[in-house]
Formats: C-alpha cells, structure tokens, sequence
C-alpha cells in the first residue's frame, strides 16, 4: 500500500497540528470540578476536564500535576482552553504555562467570588473561545504533524500474537515519515527489560531506560504484598491465557516493531529530540498512562486489545485494534479495526498494519473513534505520592 | 490447512490456540511463525483460545520459553498437549 503523504488537520499558532478542535473547561484542582462541569454544561461545545486532585501536593508529585494540566493544554487537539482553579496563583501559572502556545486561554478563581459568579464569567468567555473555535478548518498537514502515542489494555495472547505487531508494522512504515512515537508502561516491560533496554538509540538511551525501569520495580518490590496476582498479569489477562509479567511484557513489547527509542521521558514530558519513538515512564493503567501521553502533546492514540479494555480520553482520541474473534463478536462497537484475521491466517501481519494506517488517518482526518461516540472521556491524573 | 495452534519462535515450548477450543485427543495443526514452518500436536486437556499447550513434556523447574524468551518457571510437571497456565507456571519475577 502507498501510505498517503498528509491528513487534514487543525493547525495551531505554535506550529503543531491537532486531529480535534476542542474547547476544554480545566479545573485546577478538585474543588473546582462543578465550576467547570456548569460551564460545559452551559457553552455547548466545550467540555470538562473534572479530575480528583490538585491541593496540598509538593515535590516531583505537585510538579507533575502542573506539567499534566498545563500539558493537556498545549496539546494541538486544544483550540482554547478555560482553566478555573480556587485560588489565584496556581490557576495563573497554569494559564502562564499554555499561554505560552499562543493558543487563547483565561483563568479564573472561585475564592472571593463563589461558584455562580465564576461559572457566569467564565461562561462568558467560554462562548467566545468555542465560537471562534468553530470557524476553524481543517487542512492537509504533513504526516509528520502526527504524534502517535501507544498502549495496550486487557491483553492476552492475542494481543502479542498479533494486534501488538500491527502496532508495531505501523511503527516500523510511519517512523521514516517523521512521526512522533511514544510507548509507555514501564511495569508491564518486566520480564522483557533488558530486551527493551537493547533497543535504545543510544547507550544514553538505554542507560535511561534501565534506571527508570530499575526504580518503578524497585518501588514495586518494595509495596507488594504478594505475587502481584490478580494485579499483574490482571485477572482479565489471565482469563485470555496470559500467565506471567514475564509473558505479558514480550507481548507488550510486540507494539515497537523494529523502532529504536531515542529517549526516555519522565510522565508527561514533552519530547523535544525531534521526531522519532521515545519511552516515557507511566503506569500501566490505561487512563493514567493516556492521560500523561497527551499532555506530552500527543495527538491520536493506538490501543491494542485483547479481552476488551474501553478506555478513551477527552481530548486525545483513542483508536482501539484486536486480534481477538470473541471481542470482535461480543463487544464489536469498542473496536475500531478487527485484525482477528491473522489468527486464522487470511490477513498478513503487513496488510493488519496497513489497515490500521487507513484507520488512524480517517481518525486523524475526523472520524470518530468507537470510544468517543460512546462517550469515554477518562481524563485520570497520576499521583507519585501522599498530600501533604 | 487451518490452524489450530500457532508458536511464535522456534525455541518455544509452548504454543497459543486460536481457535475457539481444542477438546482432548484433538489432532492440531501448528504453524510456527518465525520460519513459517509447520508441525502437529495431539491434545490432552480441552484448551479455550489464547491459551497454551506443552509442545514437550516438562519438568518442575524448567523454563518456559515464548517469543524464543524465559516467560516464567514450571511448578508442576506438565505433559507434552497438557493446558500451560497459572495452575503449573510461575513467574521468576515478582
């Protein structure tokens, strides 16, 4: 197949491209949720981001909450963006920080002036910004304005065998036309670490890789209880036949292809070595680890499949593949592009990839996913640690 | 020929169904993907899709080898065509 050149998208004044054109009500922290949810729900066309944080962090914890937030701003699926936050300054350094896109954004603090005040002004504003919003267009962009980032949930056999080596066949024929890539999942590599770890651009990268892993598995050792089971491999892997981490991080590793990665970055970290697959350190849990992905500003999502995970997220939309005949059957309106072929052997693993590219380009170009028809907007912060 | 069972690597000793189920004494044709070669495997335990066959006997301690890689240890003997799972395959990690 000729992969197409371009997809039509939304371009941003930074630069970059998104493949939506959203208007998103961002609540600073947990308190400000209703606020943000009566603005969406005044100023159709706009949509909340409510989340369960946002008070009393410090440290790595609280600087990652800011790089989320301001993150999930910039993202180039954002036109324009409301942040609501209680108190004055922190709302400010998130506005500060997307500001700097060129995008419009306005803060807004409820301290001082409550709910009803704040919803009415912020409504205000919010009418303006999705109005302007809509008036954008989409036009033909580069393939190399996609940033395609990667993960995989409810796994099984299926999911190494064959939808994880579509992800990875994709990888392996938009790599050199200059996309960003990014997987994740840095617990569910163990068994396969020093395999992913030979897979480094550069034995910077490689080092990188191996202290991030090294640390999340040392933190892991250190809280487990038991084996882990019925955490890792989860009880939805085992009923698919996945019995060790072992088993599922080569599975999991299937999504890379060939593709070496020439960093690692921390959650939500933008990648500014240009294009290429980077590495972040995430959770395995599928909002949290997608959530961190886009506020590092990728734009369209590869989910791999194999009993069925649902997941989607607001602003960053999720393409979900699987290899699996009975979710296909069961659960068909999750799927957005069945690879279950290539178990009986009718599909090659080169024509899945190529099928999963017309997927990810009829979503890049507007076609909603399964997930965001059916309304799965999970926006899900990770927490390193404790409040103080 | 349909398959019944595909092995990703031709070190592994263990092969995934993918087929609905294979019943016991089921006579099961196997592709191996790394050389796309071919062999075949009598079934003794009905064993549902995604999971796994022994393609050799194996003994407490041994090694499970997918993906041509160390996937966990074995903690009760299996039989050549026996069901691999949770019940007698442990990981090394956690």
């Amino acid at each position: 197949m000729e992969i197409p050149k371009s997809f039509l998208g939304y371009k941003r004044e930074n630069g970059r491209a998104g493949t939506r054109n959203h208007v998103i009500i961002l609540p600073v922290d947990d308190i400000s949720n209703a606020c943000a949810e009566a603005v969406a729900n005044n100023i159709k066309g706009t949509i909340a981001l409510p989340h369960s944080y946002g008070r009393l962090q410090f440290g790595a914890d609280l600087e990652l909450h800011f790089r989320t937030m301001i993150g999930t701003g910039c993202n180039p699926n954002v036109a324009a963006v409301i942040v609501i936050g209680i108190e004055p300054k922190w709302t400010k350094k998130i506005v500060d920080g997307i500001a700097k896109t060129g995008k419009p954004v306005e803060g807004f603090h409820i301290e001082r002036t409550g709910d009803i005040g704040t919803t009415m002004k912020a409504s205000k504003k919010a009418q303006e910004f999705v109005m302007w919003a809509s008036e954008k267009q989409r036009e033909e962009c580069p393939m190399s304005d996609l940033w395609i980032s990667v993960k995989c949930g409810e796994s099984d056999t299926t999911s190494g065998l064959a939808a994880n080596p579509t992800v990875g066949n994709l990888m392996d024929k938009l790599e050199p036309m200059g996309v960003h890539l990014c997987f994740g999942e840095t617990s569910e590599l163990t068994g396969a670490e020093q395999v992913c770890a030979t897979r480094g651009a550069t034995p910077e990268a490689s080092e990188k890789f191996m202290k991030t892993w090294s640390s999340y598995n040392d933190f892991i050792l250190k809280e487990a209880t038991d084996d882990l089971s019925e955490s890792q491999p989860t009880a939805g892997n085992i009923a698919g036949g996945l019995t060790t981490i072992e088993e599922k991080a080569f599975g999991n590793f299937q999504k890379i292809g060939n593709c070496k990665f020439i960093d690692v970055l921390e959650p939500a970290e933008e990648p500014t070595k240009g294009k290429g697959l980077y590495f972040m350190d995430t959770s395995s849990a599928a909002a949290e680890c997608v959530t961190l992905q886009a506020a590092a500003g990728f734009n369209i999502h590869l989910f791999p499949t194999g009993q069925g995970n649902i997941v989607g997220n607001p602003i960053e939309p999720v393409v979900k593949l699987t290899a699996n005949p009975l979710t296909v059957k069961g659960m068909g309106e999750h799927i957005d592009c069945d690879v279950s072929k290539i178990l009986s052997r009718e599909m090659n693993l080169s024509e899945a990839g190529d099928e999963l590219i017309k997927t990810t380009l009829r979503v890049a170009n507007g076609r909603l996913t399964c997930a965001e028809a059916l309304g799965h907007k999970e926006f899900v912060m990770t927490k390193l640690y404790r409040s103080a | 020929m349909a398959t019944d069972i595909i092995i990703h690597d031709k070190k592994d000793n263990v092969g995934v169904v993918v087929i609905e189920k294979i019943t016991p004494k089921q006579d099961c044709a196997c592709w191996i993907m790394e050389d796309d070669s071919s062999t075949n495997i009598q079934s003794i335990d009905e064993i549902p899709l995604g999971h796994k066959i022994a393609m050799t006997d194996l003994n407490e301690g041994d090694t499970i080898l997918k993906y041509g890689h160390d996937i966990g240890k074995v903690v009760k003997s299996i039989k050549k065509g026996e069901h691999v799972h949770v019940h007698n395959v442990k990981t090394k990690k956690w």
